[in-house]
């Protein structure tokens, strides 16, 4: 360890990461404050002398209580729950099998094959969301939940295979070699013997994928369109702001509460979504 | 075919030649077709190359094809070359978003490099509460994009904003900075957004490979007199360079095609000074609903990922090699 003088651990060590931590979280603090404000105290003008940005004295949960019955925010969350959790499994699905076929099997043209899912992997949304409109439009799922738990495993299961490819790659070969000298299927192996030791990694994938269905937005807002068939992003964006007013306590009412599902399955998982993010950009 | 038992009785035996067990003979057979290595490849891949198929490539050549046509909603165009291309190109919102495309890319990408390094460094160290610091550090990362950049859009508030008020209060400022009605001001508050979303992916990714860094190469450096930033310069970040690229590579793809920071915080305005390629194609494809050239808009994108993309792969293969 290096040894250093105390002032120089402020200057150089404490000072910035107070910096750091309060730029990243101000803006959920901000979030907070605004949505607990009453109206009246929101709108006060900006030089007055009772403006008291950082705090209020009359916390209030009108904000929440109107978005809960004033609008569908309630069919938003279930929406995006239900959405990111079907689209999730199934390319939990997808990915398990092939990043084991990748990692594990003998064919012609894997490495052909491993390297065109890399590159879907790197293919945004923004580049297809015109024509998957009308692919969308001629399979006839448009404003569906259907039209995105199809589309978000375009994104999700390159990702997942990638992720847990890596980690098969990982797991030891005699494991499987043992169990067929045993009698087990290749099949068997691979179902038994493989994919319970690959749980955590499973789980890293699934996290990361349930975070990124969460918080899509683009195809979200072309393939749906009717106000209660919406997820929270793009209900919150395109309903609660009337004409050109915005409610600002309702809005951040509703950024808050759909925000806390995702943050609070993140938190429980900590270790796994860190995995699954800097596994994401290793081979 | 199996023979009846000897003894057996007839009818029984004729049931059975009559009525093939399935279940006994075609897990067999299926396990046995499951054997051969090539067959449970092209099973076990199946449903990807399905799916990447229908809704990757399929729609990536159907853009191909949009692009060169002049399709509108509701009406099925013919082919016109390249005709949107020319018409984009001549466009001069389309020069501006080009631009700003490139702009927001390089400077977001500069400062989330930077901060994300410095914040990686910092983590890196020993503090009382480190675990709850780094878990929270990737909070802007977790949140839907959409609903953080609408808490920055109020902090920007051209009347309320709480950022005027601080800077006023501090004695800063005398009269309000118009945060978001104004373009350049607009652009640098979208890199801000930009930045404080990216940086903890950054800080986070470039920490792992921070401490797969030995310790003893450090504690050798700085017996030999290397101070702090020379031991940085040459130890930390030559070792640390493999994840960078490629970190850079991600942050790169996804800021470059960025939707929806722009569409919450500015929406391409005020007067489309703004508006990135994904934004512009949004609005001219979907919005106007001229599906051709928006698909030719956001198709301009194209060469810019196909190069990093093709940089990356060539970096995994010699990574690969060494």
């Amino acid at each position: 360890m290096v040894i250093e003088r105390k002032w120089k651990t402020w200057v150089y060590f404490y000072i910035p990461l107070t910096v750091f931590v309060v730029g990243t979280l101000f803006p959920f603090y901000w979030m907070l404050i605004t949505a607990i404000r009453p109206d009246a105290e929101l709108y006060r003008s900006w030089r007055a002398a009772t403006n008291t940005p950082f705090w209020t004295l009359q916390p209030t949960l009108e904000h929440f209580r109107d978005l809960m019955a004033k609008t569908t925010f309630p069919h938003w969350l279930w929406n995006t729950l239900f959405i990111a959790v079907v689209s999730t499994a199934i390319s939990l699905f997808c990915g398990l099998l092939a990043g084991y076929a990748l990692a594990r099997l003998r064919f012609p043209m894997a490495g052909t094959l491993g390297t065109s899912i890399f590159v879907t992997y790197l293919v945004p949304p923004t580049l297809l969301f015109i024509p998957l409109a009308n692919i969308i439009r001629t399979f006839q799922v448009g404003d569906t939940p259907w039209a995105l738990i199809l589309t978000y495993p375009t994104f999700l299961i390159p990702f997942c295979t990638w992720l847990l490819m890596g980690y098969f790659k990982t797991i030891p070969k005699e494991l499987e070699e043992c169990a067929r000298i045993d009698g087990a299927t290749r099949f068997g192996a691979m179902v038994r013997i493989i994919f319970p030791i690959a749980v955590p990694g499973i789980l890293s994938a699934g996290i990361f994928a349930f975070t990124l269905s969460w918080n899509e937005f683009i195809y979200a807002l072309v393939f749906l369109s009717s106000p209660e068939k919406k997820t929270v992003p793009v209900g919150v964006v395109s309903e609660l702001i009337r004409g050109d007013i915005y409610f600002w306590g309702q809005l951040m009412a509703g950024a808050l509460l759909g925000s806390i599902p995702v943050a609070l399955v993140y938190s429980f998982f900590v270790e796994y979504y860190v995995t699954g993010l800097t596994g994401s950009v290793k081979g | 075919m199996k023979k009846p038992i000897a003894g057996g009785a007839g009818s029984v035996a004729g049931l059975e030649v009559a009525l093939p067990h399935p279940r006994a003979t075609q897990p067999q057979r299926l396990t046995r077709f499951l054997e051969n290595e090539r067959a449970l490849a092209a099973i076990l891949l199946a449903p990807t190359v399905l799916i990447l198929g229908t809704f990757i490539a399929y729609p990536f050549i159907m853009g191909v094809w949009l692009s060169l046509s002049s399709t509108s909603v509701g009406n099925v165009g013919e082919f016109v070359g390249f005709k949107n291309f020319a018409k984009a190109w001549n466009d001069s919102i389309f020069r501006t978003a080009f631009g700003n495309t490139f702009y927001y890319t390089f400077w977001a990408t500069i400062f989330k490099l930077t901060l994300g390094m410095w914040l990686a460094l910092l983590l890196n160290r020993h503090f009382r509460g480190k675990r709850i610091v780094r878990a929270s550090m990737l909070l802007p990362f977790i949140v839907p994009t959409v609903l953080s950049t609408f808490a920055w859009r109020w902090m920007f508030d051209p009347t309320f904003s709480v950022l005027n008020w601080l800077l006023y209060k501090g004695g800063l400022i005398t009269t309000k900075l118009p945060f978001l009605s104004d373009g350049v001001y607009g652009m640098w508050c979208a890199i801000t957004v930009n930045t404080w979303r990216g940086m903890p992916f950054f800080a986070i990714t470039l920490l792992a490979g921070l401490q797969t860094i030995n310790p003893d190469l450090h504690e050798a450096a700085s017996l030999d007199g290397a101070n702090g930033w020379k031991r940085f310069w040459h130890v930390t970040w030559p070792l640390l360079k493999p994840v960078t690229v490629v970190v850079v590579v991600f942050s790169v793809i996804q800021t470059f095609s960025d939707f929806q920071l722009i569409y919450v915080l500015t929406g391409g305005g005020p007067a489309n000074s703004t508006h990135l390629l994904a934004t512009y194609a949004y609005q001219v494809g979907v919005a106007t609903g001229l599906l051709g050239e928006g698909a030719a808009i956001s198709l301009f994108m194209l060469p810019v990922l196909f190069v990093v993309v093709w940089l990356q792969l060539r970096y995994l293969r010699r990574m690969e090699g060494a």
